[in-house]
């Protein structure tokens, strides 16, 4: 069996979220199986069409900290949010959904990335996974 | 058994570890996959990949900034 990384992802932050994706992109890369449990603000880049429409954890400067952020990411060439969810699905990667956050923020399915999402779940599943895993990080 | 080549240069972590796993995901066995690039770390960390997926690595080169990496699925 695969060594295994599950990752939270608690923070609907854009430098946080960057963070979350380039960790499970390396340990897929490095032939692990990779999970990201979102929940709460995390869930918020599961909507569709917000991927990327997060403000930075620090420094954000009613946007402009993330704007200054978001050009010199481009200028270094790192991939966007975008190109990474789509290598993370390609790679096996499992993306979970909390359910219990959903209702609590009152998040219907139909608003979310149903085409990446692969399991609705509840905290069971993440120490489910966990306990299968070489790493877990709350991000 | 096909080669493969992926053209990485000028990209920075973590596309280039990253589209080395999509090629060897997508290679069959026997295949050869060289990736080339210019992200320094991702020279040393494509081998380590290599070795803890168990595959074969052919030779790694750089010459004036650009590195290749050869891999056998």
């Amino acid at each position: 069996m695969n060594k295994k990384a599950t990752l939270i992802v608690h923070s609907g932050d854009l430098d946080k979220v960057y963070s979350a994706f380039i960790i499970g992109l390396g340990a897929l890369s490095m032939g692990m199986d990779v999970s990201l449990y979102f929940t709460f603000w995390g869930l918020e880049r599961l909507k569709k069409g917000n991927l990327d429409k997060a403000p930075l954890s620090k420094m954000n400067m009613l946007g402009l900290g993330r704007w200054m952020v978001r050009r010199k990411m481009r200028q270094a060439g790192v991939a966007s949010l975008d190109k990474m969810l789509k290598d993370f699905v390609e790679l096996g990667g499992k993306i979970l959904a909390c359910d219990m956050t959903m209702e609590i923020m009152g998040i219907k399915r139909e608003s979310l990335r149903s085409d990446v999402i692969s399991e609705y779940c509840g905290v069971g599943t993440y120490i489910k996974e966990a306990m299968e895993s070489d790493i877990t990080l709350f991000i | 058994m096909a080669e493969i080549k992926v053209d990485c240069r000028n990209e920075t972590c973590p596309v280039p570890l990253v589209e080395a796993r999509k090629a060897l995901r997508r290679a069959a066995k026997g295949d050869v996959v060289e990736v080339t690039g210019t992200h320094q770390s991702s020279k040393k960390e494509i081998p380590m990949a290599v070795k803890a997926m168990g595959l074969e690595l052919l030779e790694v080169e750089e010459v004036g900034g650009v590195w290749s990496i050869k891999i056998r699925k």
